[in-house]
This record gives structure tokens, sequence and C-alpha cells, in this order.
């Protein structure tokens, strides 16, 4: 009886325990704090996720500091740490800002783990328009507007010209306005040497440029509002295929990978300087890495093109959002409004200058995110010869022709799927086909599971 | 008091008391020892505690529940549990696992021994390869990844290079499903280390009296090493087989840095998803943080079994010196 007694009292100790450690906000998501760009602000305002230790970022910081008078900014180290942020909110102990990946914003939302900023961006009178459309559909969940944007990432078509030059070949075949081209392109420059791929013809960058490839056909693997995924349509599996011939006709994606891997990416003996690449879709900051390391490397670029011929990119860059619970939300909406206005682009644009010319080098511009930012920072931009000259021009118009997947509650799950498949496909595992189809169960399954939590309040 | 004095004085007296007495020292003894015995042990009680049994029985409360680390945890029941049955990359999580740990582990078992043979016989030598051994262990498991990245790649890789002299063409040990876990298995073989040490300690301490007794009954090498050797280092193999399995079930590390790590944040090679590689996903990436305390569960019932099965086996084949 007695050992039943303190067995009984044990077991309620537990559960009270058990019980009494699920802590969680519950997404306490709630915005009392005045937004005014004329108050005087005070306290602290730390930020998590923001590393950056460049020119670009120092000058900002400065600048943005300025704008917040006599508010104590503490810079916390490092690159976000999900798990860490979504533990620091549910101890109650977030930090004032974040800084995310524009395609984390919507899980967080979702979570309630930041708020909408509406009143944040009514009260400072923060300009939306001014940033591009596909980098504030990033960050919109619900009609919500969760994060300001900043930065732009979008893809241009590099390739070796002395290749292309060799094989009759001109850019214009491999920036993916004719596929079949690209295709037929990518044979003539695929080389290999004793049954070793010695010359991978065309990159077709996958699985993570799937999006844009799809995009290119006129199609995309989720609806406008996000609820919707389309990675089974058409366009994404003739797409996939067609992505994927371009690998199998040089030996497949196992052989591609591996000599790729073998390159050194980022040094002087890079594939373009080596002459191993005929060409490739790559993010626009590796014009500045091939200028810097290998400025005689014999260089082509184009924007990537839809199937009709017209530029395109796939966007990608950072947001600032505001954490729930928040102690100094004020303050955070007007280093928010700061680091992004023309002004602190303009400053950071003078410090790269400044830095660049001291190394010898042009100064190759900066993607913002704010449209009239960019217009203001090309003005600024010095020649660097050609083809350099051409890879910016490119950059430029790619920027001016973004598409973005909309934000979702599934950011990391619908991405998975969609790697899955795609990884699936290049490891001969399955077909176009069957491998979409099946990620398209899986990424509607987390969409559907996603918004119906949101729905009922799940991030409040 | 009915104990009548044998002889005079206060002797008397004591002897009568004494037996009570005694009883009472001793327990007072046996407490005192208890408690020094608690609070020298009290560092690793308080560190299991917080550090293990809380976190497991939490975990425990975890996997009944649907929790995303932000909002309150929801009380599902066996929901995940449920989930785990019908989800396939489980399956092949867990196939992926087995495979690894039936071919790594008696593949590390058998070079840890080779290798401890020869530094058996190696004399002064020894200590120096033992050193060299036992250095690769010291290795971070994220520096092995990137490593294996580089020596198993299938165009450059020094593994490849090295066949190439021979004239064998080596396979994309780093992006053919067919040879990521085989060239893992490979690359784990880099830190056998540990159980080279463990078993040439075990080798040093068979009595060398027995191998005279064998030579002079005419024993070979093969009869030695089977009736004598094995035998009595058996207890540190079955330690090694024991530790090696519960490592292999539980393999994340390299893995995930060669295939799932910064250098890989897109391209994932399904041969090399391993069972902890996924509930760290679902942990950490999706923050299912329900769904991958189930997992967790489900991994430690499997090494459970896994350990208890290999205890059963042992009892036929393990041989303690203590032992009638």
């Amino acid at each position: 009886m007695h050992r039943a007694r303190i067995g009984l009292a044990l077991a309620a100790a537990t559960a009270l325990a058990l019980s009494g450690c699920a802590v969680g906000t519950g997404g306490a998501a709630s915005d009392d704090a005045d937004y005014d760009p004329d108050a005087e602000l005070s306290g602290d305002l730390s930020v998590m996720g923001f590393s950056g230790v460049d020119e670009v970022a120092t000058s900002r910081v400065e600048y943005a500091e300025g704008e917040l008078g006599d508010v104590k900014v503490k810079l916390i180290e490092g690159d976000l740490d999900i798990q860490q942020f979504l533990s620091a909110v549910a101890s109650g102990e977030p930090p004032e800002l974040l800084y995310a990946d524009r395609d984390q914003v919507g899980s967080l939302a979702a979570r309630g783990a930041i708020i909408p900023l509406e009143r944040c961006i009514d009260g400072e009178g923060i300009d939306m328009e001014q940033f591009r459309e596909s980098a504030v559909g990033q960050v919109t969940l619900d009609g919500k507007i969760y994060g300001i944007p900043e930065f732009n990432q979008v893809q241009v078509t590099m390739a070796n010209a002395d290749l292309l030059s060799a094989a009759g070949l001109r850019i214009e075949d491999v920036n993916g306005s004719d596929r079949d081209a690209m295709t037929a392109a990518n044979k003539a420059l695929t080389k290999s040497d004793g049954g070793s791929l010695s010359v991978i013809g065309v990159d077709s960058k996958l699985p993570e440029f799937l999006p844009l490839w799809v995009a290119a056909a006129g199609g995309s693997l989720l609806s406008e509002d996000g609820k919707t995924a389309s990675l089974d349509s058409q366009e994404a599996i003739d797409s996939l295929t067609w992505a994927v011939g371009i690998y199998d006709d040089q030996g497949g994606f196992s052989a591609v990978k591996a000599f790729r891997d073998s390159a050194d990416f980022f040094g002087e003996g890079n594939q373009f300087a080596t002459n191993v690449l005929g060409a490739m879709p790559m993010e626009q900051w590796y014009i500045n890495v091939l200028n810097e390391v290998s400025p005689d490397a014999p260089m082509a670029f184009d924007t990537v093109r839809t199937t009709s011929g017209d530029p395109i990119a796939f966007a990608g860059g950072s947001a600032w959002a505001i954490p729930s619970g928040t102690k100094n939300a004020a303050a955070a909406c007007r280093w928010a409004k700061a680091m992004t206005s023309v002004d602190a682009w303009k400053v950071a644009a003078d410090a790269r200058i400044e830095a660049r010319e001291a190394e010898g080098k042009p100064f190759t511009g900066i993607l913002t995110g704010n449209t009239t930012a960019d217009e203001q920072i090309r003005e600024m931009v010095t020649s660097g010869g050609e083809p350099w000259d051409s890879g910016i021009a490119a950059m430029y118009e790619a920027n001016d022709n973004t598409v973005s997947l909309p934000a979702n509650p599934a950011d990391a799950e619908f991405e998975q799927a969609m790697q899955d498949a795609v990884n699936s496909v290049l490891n001969g595992q399955a077909t176009p086909e069957e491998a979409l189809g099946k990620a398209q169960e899986t990424a509607q399954k987390a969409l559907d599971e996603g918004w119906k939590k949101l729905e009922d309040g799940g991030g409040k | 008091m009915t104990i009548a004095p044998a002889r005079p004085g206060g002797r008397v007296q004591e002897h009568s008391a004494a037996p009570g007495e005694r009883e009472r020292g001793r327990r007072r003894a046996r407490r005192r020892n208890v408690l020094s015995a608690l609070l020298f042990l009290s560092p690793w009680m308080i560190g299991f505690v917080v550090f293990t049994a809380w976190p497991m029985l939490y975990s425990g409360y975890l996997s009944l529940t649907d929790y995303d680390v932000i909002n309150n945890p929801n009380f599902v029941g066996f929901d995940n549990y449920v989930e785990m049955t019908s989800d396939p990359k489980i399956l092949l999580a867990l196939g992926n696992t087995v495979f690894f740990t039936l071919l790594q582990v008696p593949l590390y078992v058998i070079v840890s021994l080779t290798l401890a043979l020869l530094l058996d016989r190696a004399g002064r030598a020894s200590g120096f390869f033992r050193t060299v051994f036992f250095l690769p262990k010291m290795t971070p498991p994220v520096a092995v990844g990137v490593l294996f990245l580089l020596l198993f790649n299938g165009q450059n890789g020094l593994l490849n290079t090295v066949l190439g002299w021979f004239g064998i063409n080596g396979p994309a040990w780093t992006t053919d499903p067919a040879w990521v876990k085989p060239g893992l298995i490979l690359m784990s073989l880099w830190t056998v280390g540990a159980s080279i040490i463990i078993l040439l300690a075990a080798l040093r301490n068979v009595p060398t009296e027995l191998y005279e007794s064998a030579k002079l009954d005419g024993a070979g090498f093969w009869r030695t090493s089977f009736s004598i050797t094995l035998p009595m280092i058996s207890p540190a193999l079955f330690f090694v087989i024991i530790v090696n399995t519960i490592a292999a079930l539980q393999t994340f590390d390299e893995a995930y840095t060669a295939f799932f790590g910064a250098g890989n944040t897109t391209y994932s090679n399904d041969a090399a998803l391993f069972y902890s590689i996924y509930l760290f996903q679902q942990a950490f990436e999706f923050l299912n943080m329900g769904y991958a305390s189930a997992m967790a569960w489900g991994l430690f019932v499997v090494i459970m079994i896994v350990t208890a099965i290999q205890l059963i086996v042992s009892r036929r084949f393990v041989y303690y010196e203590g032992d009638r």
C-alpha cells in the first residue's frame, strides 16, 4: 500500500514536471509598440543572424546606429541558427531583431515566431513600393508582410568564350532560350579522356535550379497564394527531364558531380579559367569571384532566358523580421527601415567603391532588393572592361526580371520534397514523372498541415 | 535485562549493552559509508539525471505530442508512432543503417584485430605504431566527412588514383548510390585506433604459459589462435563488437557532413540517409520535435533488442576467466 502510494506520487510528480516543462509562447504575436519615425528611441537592440563583416555591412550598420540614437545595438555573432532562435522565443527571451533568408520567413511566421509588420511599416513610414515585387512576395504570408527584404541574388548564364568559339557556338546557344540548341551545345562542348570526363559541356545546376528552369518554361512549382504545390506539372516534368538529360549526355550526373567537386571553385584554377566547363547558370556573386581570381578567364555572359527568349532569374535574398515577444520592437523597426533605405545602400556603395579602388578593381554594383537604390547604385558602377561589363549588364537585366516562390508555412518540407525528387532522378532511382508525383504528394501534405495549423491559430 | 553477569565489574554492563550499541554503531558506519559513496557519486548522478535520464523521460513525453519548439506541445497519443509505420523514408533510412551496420561492424572488428595482432608482434616499435593508429581517432568527424569527399572523389580522389595504378577503374564513391555506403564503410576504418588499443591490451594479457603448453603439445598457429587467443580475448572482442554496433546504428557525423551539410545544401544522396540523419532533419530542419522524439525511441528500442540478442549469443562464445 505504502509502495503504491509512493509510486502514485512519483507518477503524479513526473506528469506535473513534464507538463510544466512543456513551455512555449503559444505564438505570442501581439505587437503593442509605438512606431513613430520622429520618436527618440532608447533601450537595447540585439540582432540575431546578421554576421556581415564586409564594408557593405559595416558601413550600413554604422548608418543605422546613427538613425537609432541612444539605442545600444548588439550584433549576435554567427549565422542564424533557427533552433537557437526558436528556443529563445519559446523561453520568452527573443532577440529584438532577426535576420533570416527570405525563404525561411513563411515557416517562422506560420509558427508565430515573428510578428506581422503592418504597424511597423505604417508607423515608421516604410515605402514597400520601393522593394522588388518578388522579394516582397517571399516575405508575405496570408496577405501579411513579415519581413523587410534586402539583397537580391539572381542567376546569370556564364560561359567559356574560347570553348564556345572552338565548338562554333554562341552564348545564345547555352542561355536556355532554345533547349534543344542547349542540349546540342552540351554534346558539342563535352569532352572525355580515356573514359573520364575532361570537359563538362553544360552544367544545368540541379537540383538547386529546378525552380528557375520551371519558371523559364512558363510554370511555377507553387501557386501564388502558397497553398497548392504543382511539382508534378507538365512544365516541371519537362524541365527536369531536359535538365537531367544534360547530365545523361555526359555520362550521368554521378560523373559530372565527381568532376565538378574536384574543381578549385573559388581559386585561380576554377573551371572557367582551366577550360573544363563550357557553360552554366550561376548566381551573380560568382562574377566577382571570377574577376577577382582569374581576371583573364575567357568569359561570356548573358541572362538566363525563358523558352521565349526573355530574361529571367529566380530571386533569393535576406530579410529583417521582428520576433514575437521582442522588448524593443520600435527600435527593431527603425533598424530594418534604416538598413534597407536608399541612403544606407548609397553609403555602402561608396564604401565598396573605396575598397575596390584601393585594390585597383572595378566596382561591380550591389543588388539591394530596393529598386530605387539599385537604380542609383547602377550609376556608380565602374568599368572593368570586357567581358566583365557584359556580366554586370546581364546581372542588372536579370535583376529586373525576377520571379520567386511565395512564402508558405512549410518552406523546409516543400524544398526537401523537391530536392529529394530531383536527386532520385539524378541518381537513376526514379523517372521524373514518378519522382515529381511523389514529391507533389509529400509537399502538398506538408502545405495542407502547415496552412491548417495557421488557420487553427497555431501561429497566431 | 535477563543476561546474568558472568564476570564482575563494568565489563558485564558493557557486555550486556553491546549488541544494541554495536548494531547502532554499525548502522551509523553504514550510513556514513553510503553518504560518502553518494557524495563521491553525486557528480555523475547529477549529470546522469540532468543530461540523460531527464531528457530521455521528457523525449518520451514529447513523442506523444505534436511539438514545434515554439508552440505548446499538443498531445496526440501514439499518432507519431503510427505515422512512422507508413513513412517510406523511415524504411529507407533504417535499411541504409542496417546495411551499414552489417558490413561495417565485422569489417571494423577484423581490421582492428588484424592490426592489434601485428602490433602485438611489433616489439619495441609497437608504441610508435599504437600512437600512429590512434591519431586518426582524434580527428573531428566533420573533418573526416570532408576528407571522405576528397579522398574518395571518383574523378581525382586518392583512392581511385591508387586503384588506377593497378589498372582498376574505381567507382564514383561519393556520387554513385551503389557505392556511397561501401565508401563510407571503408572511410570508417580510419578510426579503428581505439579498438586496436583495447584488443592489444587483451592480447598482452593472455598468459604466455598457455602458448608454451600449446606449443609443447604441437599446436600450430591456427589451433593456438582459435583455442587460446580468441577465447582469452573474447570479452574484449565482445565489448568492441557491442560498442561498434551501437555506434554504427547511430552513425551520423561523417555521412551528414559529406552528403547533407554545408557543402551539399541541395544535393543529397538517399543512399547515405541514415536513421540518425533523418531524425536530425525531422527535429532541426522541419522542427517536428514530437515525431523526431518518437523516432529516437524507435532507435532506442532497436538498439536494445540488438544488444540483448548480442548478450544472449555472447553467453556461448565469450569466456570470462572468473567463470567456472
